[in-house]
């Protein structure tokens, strides 16, 4: 077989075979299991690397890579991977991400410790989110879907903080819910959509049939569970429950990879799913997820304002993040799910990083409370610049990442695609943009509360660590890429603009 | 042409320092200060070069203009234009195409988005005067700044401010200018809040930066309709600015559109050049140290509002019917400002404050001259108020530094200055009158066109706001003189007012206390302090020449900059450069008045009589508002700037923050997680009832007593996850059977 074909076999399992090498290793050997995991991520992502290196970025709307085998006769499913510009950017955020977290991860083991169980679990994860940004086949999909759930719901429920098990059950069970009402929509797909050639779970051509066959109605009911199943994921507002526990619980690199790529899965979904095999139920729904997104904007916004805890905070943003990321996608303008793809990256790099710092603000302090917290900037200086780098990022500053996905968001809503209503969308805008005011505010204050001023008199003495060697390794990639691709965005919408437009096409925008 | 064609460098080189400081500045002998120096330098002589080939430029145009050889740039330069704006055209003489270089940025949805660079008149100006006044900035701060504990941030901030201020200066896009606009507003934040440890400090940061992003809300939307505005014309949107300003003269978009959007865009002049009722933030930046103070809140970043006002003029004037005459929100707004900022500025203790309420009122005066059509005399007010204003901070500064122990207390800590700090006292006297518009400084040549543009357009009203303006400046103006320079000197005396403390304790108490209280002191608290004041303890004296140089080159400029366009001798230079020849609207321009202009003088001078006699000569009614109810009142509200911090601060901000925030908070746990609570619980129920009745005692009822021993042994600890797996079980077959249910009656 050729490299192109798979490539991306080998980029999704890889972590799996390492997962079970980790697996077979005594739990005493931590050292070696360490690296195993280390050189599993890292051949994993010079995988990715190659893929990035190889892809050919003129023909970015074409699924390249692209490897179609039997699998599952019986119901028409095979496997069927591949990607194209817009799969490409997530699949190696994930890979790299991941990679990021193992290095974290050296020194920075959660209670109980047991690095081998921990490590086996965040490959397995890897295998999961991997595979969902290449699957063209829907159960292929949906398995890969529901594998990033088990390894998660173990990290927060074994490695989490005090009300772990109530985080964790609530994750779980709230995201299964979702899948279940998705996994109908996909049987619905399979059985009810005209395509030539039969029924099939096939992605690609239940994109070219685009709902053929479906009455409104139908469409819109289908749509509804595939709605559920993204929605939660992302999640949308208000489905969003889970996200503030599940993250406030669950360890450091749980989190940030629960925000850096889970929730990416939902509004990957949307893009790659929902929107181009169901338009017309797309059209119809449009407004009311647009509401919803900038209910959660605003909301969300709220939400930090109330918090006093800072991991709590930094995960009430995810909602309001991902709200400009929905309002994108709900525009249905391929100027806006250009914006929405790129808002994923980055949310994925900027909040992923603060989840980072975070984690290493209560490795040092014991404590997340912003009331307790203070003077970061006087005790570690290098902690506190880096907190500063990443709010701003956070809050939108153009010339970082985040401005990227935010400002074309609100551009997008003034002018949605045609048969939708304008007036509406013109309103989100003008609230979105007060939702940028917001994030600020929250952003700022929550920076003003842990870096300015001095420490406070329990902590005058505490022995902090500045950023350690582990932390930059892990970090510099990350905050190298925010301000490279605030300069230069069209690092990414060059890969996914291709792709994008292939799908906003069928709306008219 | 080439420094016009390569004017793209002059933000490049300071960002380059910018970075080259924040990597190496600490390693070097000078702790990174020499490279922005050098740096700002660099880019002052790029700017210089431009504007010298800018003015060859407008001069070979219109050689060619007068020889009629030029046709061809009269055809191009109209072809934007609509045929009924001809006629103003002609008025302006020879067409001038700006200079524009473009290269993609990016592509998103298949339209091309770019940076580039237009440079015309407008831009090659405010090149010259963010470089001069940065370039000035830099050298008084390598004294001013001595010691400090983040010297080399300090430079490291300036660079990038400086980048970012030119990158919104020469950009040729709105959505580079609003790249640029958020960038100084993030220096400005890092500047305000450089002694970030003293919380009142950070919260002037923060202040400053969440009230200028609420204006931004209306930049960001404003900028998002530019683009639609030239989609209107055109078909396909743009961002460029030379295509916005052709788009809103073009005549064929809606004026609902551009009203729109030049009123979005006001707001995000409202917030970025502190005008009511969101400049309360400016007062506030004042926390931050004195140069920047004069580099940011007085010169440059404050007037990017007036400046995109400026740049995109055609949107207001044709968005808010300026040429009609009347009141329009533009000049309403402005007109505002002029007026309570000034009055403002009276029951201000400290001296940069009275300063900041000056530029407030001052930057009325420029949002004002472009709300009453007065384009080229509020781009001029701009330019000169720069100079003067800049002048009397740095003044400021030279006397907090040298003559009252770093505190800027009027009141307290200064007076009698003049003979002790003679440069500074001169300087900072032409400064005083170069703002109060006194003949011929600068202030007086650029107010006065505003104020005959007021008059002549149709705006008669706003010739009255501008004359008690005008009163108002020159009287607040003497009255801060009064107490920095004249009377008896008041520092130090409370160091030695209490004898039964030692001297040396009293002023290190002193300046603890100071610190505490924000703008008092410029310094750091305690250790730095020490070692810094060593050298300054005891009588005033003159400050060093890296402080009086900059001082008197600003003086000079105070007092000659008017001359550019100083109409009554026939100089019209400042409008044959500046003034745009493409794209624009037909401006018009009226010959000097002197009767007007002798009257807004002797006003002014009225202001700083009436201020001469209350303190100089304690005429008029002395301490009135400790007799008289009403005039107490009104001085309350004065000091309490119109209750408007407490609006936003404790009404607004307080309200968003507590009750709204937590209200929303609690629907989120109580509400809506309870509904999933609920669920869980009495799908549980459900489950054990099944399990309890149908499945053990029913189906399974034949081996119960087994099932019950089990039941209960493991009872406790399976009590949790055996519940919520079966409500796990209950929801995924209850929703199947629903969705299906759904499908079938459906489908």
């Amino acid at each position: 077989m050729e490299w192109s074909e798979w490539a991306l076999s080998l980029a999704v399992f890889l972590p799996g075979v390492g997962a079970l090498i980790v697996m077979l290793i005594p739990r005493a050997e931590e050292q070696l299991i360490k690296t195993v995991a280390l050189v599993t991520t890292l051949a994993t992502f010079g995988v990715v690397v190659g893929i990035l290196a190889d892809f050919d970025y003129d023909r970015s709307g074409e699924l390249q890579f692209e490897l179609n085998n039997r699998w599952i006769d019986v119901i028409n499913s095979r496997y069927h991977v591949a990607i194209d510009g817009i799969s490409l950017p997530l699949l190696a955020l994930s890979a790299f991400v991941t990679l990021l977290c193992v290095i974290y991860s050296w020194n920075h083991f959660p209670e109980p410790h047991n690095p081998k169980a921990f490590l086996a679990l965040m490959l397995v994860l890897e295998v999961g989110m991997n595979g969902t940004f290449v699957a063209q086949d829907l159960i292929l999909f949906f398995i890969f879907f529901e594998v990033v759930l088990l390894p998660m719901f173990f990290m927060i429920g074994v490695w989490g903080g005090p009300n772990r098990e109530y985080a964790s059950i609530k994750f779980f069970l709230f995201t299964l819910f979702g899948s279940a009402m998705m996994l109908l929509g996909f049987l619905a797909l399979y059985f009810k959509v005209d395509v030539p050639g039969g029924n099939t779970f096939d992605m690609v051509a239940l994109s070219e049939a685009a709902g053929a066959g479906l009455t409104r109605g139908t469409a819109n009911l289908i749509f509804a569970g595939l709605f559920l199943g993204f929605a939660i994921k992302v999640p949308m507002f208000p489905f969003h429950t889970w996200l503030p526990d599940a993250h406030t619980e669950a360890p450091t690199v749980g989190s940030v990879l629960l925000a850096a790529i889970l929730l990416k899965l939902g509004t990957y979904g949307f893009v790659r799913i929902a929107l181009p095999m169901l338009p017309d139920a797309a059209e119809d729904w449009a407004p009311w997820i647009g509401l919803l997104a900038v209910i959660g904007i605003v909301y969300g916004a709220l939400g930090c304002l109330a918090q006093s805890d800072m991991k709590r905070l930094i995960a009430f943003s995810s909602v309001a993040h991902m709200g400009f990321v929905m309002l994108g996608i709900a525009t249905l303008t391929d100027f806006g799910i250009n914006a929405a793809i790129f808002g994923m990256v980055a949310h994925g790099l900027i909040t992923g990083m603060l989840f980072f710092l975070a984690g290493s603000v209560q490795h040092n302090f014991h404590t997340r409370e912003l009331s307790r917290l203070g003077g970061l900037l006087v005790q570690a200086p290098k902690m506190g610049w880096i907190l500063g780098f990443c709010a701003m990022a956070s809050l939108g500053l153009p010339g970082l990442a985040g401005f990227w996905g935010e400002f074309p968001a609100i551009l997008s809503a003034f002018s949605p695609a045609e048969g939708l209503p304008v007036e509406t969308f013109r309103t989100y805008m003008v609230v979105a943009a007060i939702g940028t005011v917001l994030a600020a505010g929250y952003l700022l204050w929550m920076l003003q509360k842990v870096a300015f001023g001095t420490p406070k008199p329990e902590f005058e003495h505490a022995h902090v660590h500045d950023v350690n060697a582990y932390e930059w390794t892990a970090w510099l990639p990350m905050l190298v890429l925010i301000l490279v691709l605030g300069i230069f965005p069209n690092l990414l919408f060059g890969v996914t603009d291709d792709a994008v437009t292939q799908i906003a096409n069928v709306f008219g925008g | 042409m080439w420094f016009l064609e390569n004017a793209w460098l002059v933000p490049l080189v300071p960002a380059v320092s910018f970075a080259v400081i924040l990597l190496v500045g600490k390693r070097l002998p000078k702790q990174g200060s020499e490279v922005g120096v050098a740096a700002v330098g660099a880019s002052f002589v790029l700017a210089c070069g431009a504007a010298l080939q800018w003015i060859q430029r407008v001069a070979d145009a219109e050689g060619a203009d007068a020889e009629g050889g030029h046709a061809l740039a009269r055809v191009i330069g109209a072809l934007g234009r609509s045929v009924g704006r001809l006629g103003a055209e002609e008025a302006h003489g020879a067409v001038v195409e700006p200079v524009t270089r473009h290269t993609t940025w990016f592509q998103n949805g298949g339209v091309e988005l770019g940076v580039g660079i237009q440079i015309d008149g407008l831009a090659v100006m405010m090149m010259f005067v963010v470089t001069l006044i940065s370039l000035l900035v830099h050298v008084y701060s390598t004294e001013y700044m001595r010691g400090d504990r983040r010297f080399t941030h300090y430079y490291a901030a300036l660079s990038l401010f400086t980048a970012s201020m030119l990158t919104l200066v020469v950009a040729d896009n709105t959505l580079q200018l609003l790249v640029g606009w958020e960038l100084v507003g993030l220096c400005s934040f890092m500047l305000i809040g450089h002694w970030w440890e003293e919380k009142p400090n950070s919260d002037a940061a923060l202040k400053a930066f969440l009230t200028t992003r609420t204006g931004d809300i209306g930049l960001l939307t404003g900028v998002i309709m530019t683009y639609f505005v030239v989609e209107r014309a055109t078909g396909e949107g743009s961002f460029s600015i030379l295509a916005v300003n052709e788009a809103a003269t073009s005549g064929e978009v809606g004026h609902t559109l551009l009203f729109w959007t030049a009123a979005a865009l006001l707001l995000g002049i409202i917030g970025k050049s502190g005008q009511f009722p969101l400049h309360t933030w400016l007062p506030d930046a004042m926390a931050g140290p004195t140069p920047v103070s004069a580099l940011i809140h007085a010169a440059t970043m404050v007037v990017a509002g007036v400046y995109l006002g400026a740049r995109v003029y055609p949107v207001f004037w044709e968005g808010f019917s300026i040429d009609d005459g009347g009141v329009n929100l533009m000049a309403a707004v402005g007109g505002i400002t002029v007026i309570i900022g000034a009055a403002l500025a009276f029951v201000q203790d400290d001296v940069k404050k009275v300063l900041a309420y000056s530029t407030i009122s001052q930057l009325g005066y420029m949002v004002m001259g472009l709300g009453v059509g007065a384009w080229t005399a509020a781009v001029f007010h701009l330019f000169t108020h720069a100079f003067f204003k800049a002048n009397l901070f740095l003044g400021a500064g030279s006397v907090s530094h040298s003559g009252s122990h770093h505190s800027f207390d009027m009141k307290k800590d200064m007076g009698g200055l003049r003979t002790v700090m003679p440069t500074t006292y001169r300087t900072f006297l032409i400064g005083t009158l170069a703002l109060a518009g006194i003949f011929p400084l600068a202030g007086f040549w650029s107010k006065d066109e505003i104020l005959l543009g007021a008059g002549e357009n149709g705006y008669e009203l706003f010739l009255v706001v501008g004359l008690v303006g005008a009163f108002m400046t020159a009287a607040y103006m003497t009255r801060c003189v009064y107490y920095v320079f004249f009377g008896e000197y008041r520092g130090g005396d409370h160091a030695h007012a209490d004898p039964s403390h030692a001297a040396g304790d009293e002023v290190v108490e002193h300046h603890l206390a100071e610190a505490q209280d924000r703008h008092e002191d410029d310094r750091l608290p305690v250790a730095t302090a020490h070692a810094h004041d060593d050298g300054h303890h005891g009588a005033p004296h003159e400050s060093p020449g890296l402080i009086t140089v900059p001082l008197v080159v600003l003086s000079v400029f105070s007092v000659f900059a008017g001359f550019l366009n100083a109409t009554a001798f026939d100089i019209e230079k400042f409008q044959e450069w500046v003034e745009p020849t493409v794209a624009f609207v037909p401006v018009e321009h009226h010959a000097f008045d002197w009767t007007k202009a002798v009257i807004s003088v002797a006003i002014a001078l009225l202001g700083i009589g009436a201020s001469y006699a209350y303190y100089w000569l304690g005429l008029g009614p002395q301490r009135l508002a400790e007799r008289n109810a009403v005039a107490r009142a009104g001085k309350r509200f004065l000091v309490e700037k119109y209750y408007l911090d407490h609006l936003y601060t404790d009404v607004v901000v307080g309200f968003v923050k507590a009750p709204l925030a937590r209200a929303a908070y609690w629907f989120n746990q109580h509400v809506i997680d309870n509904v999933l609570n609920y669920t869980g619980r009495g799908a549980r129920a459900l489950g054990r009832v099944t399990y309890d009745y149908v499945d053990q005692k029913g189906v399974d009822g034949v081996v119960n007593g087994i099932g019950l021993t089990t039941g209960e042994a493991g009872g406790a600890v399976r009590t949790i996850q055996t519940g919520r797996l079966q409500f796990y079980a209950f929801l995924l077959v209850a929703a199947v059977v629903v969705f299906a249910a759904l499908l079938w009656v459906a489908g």
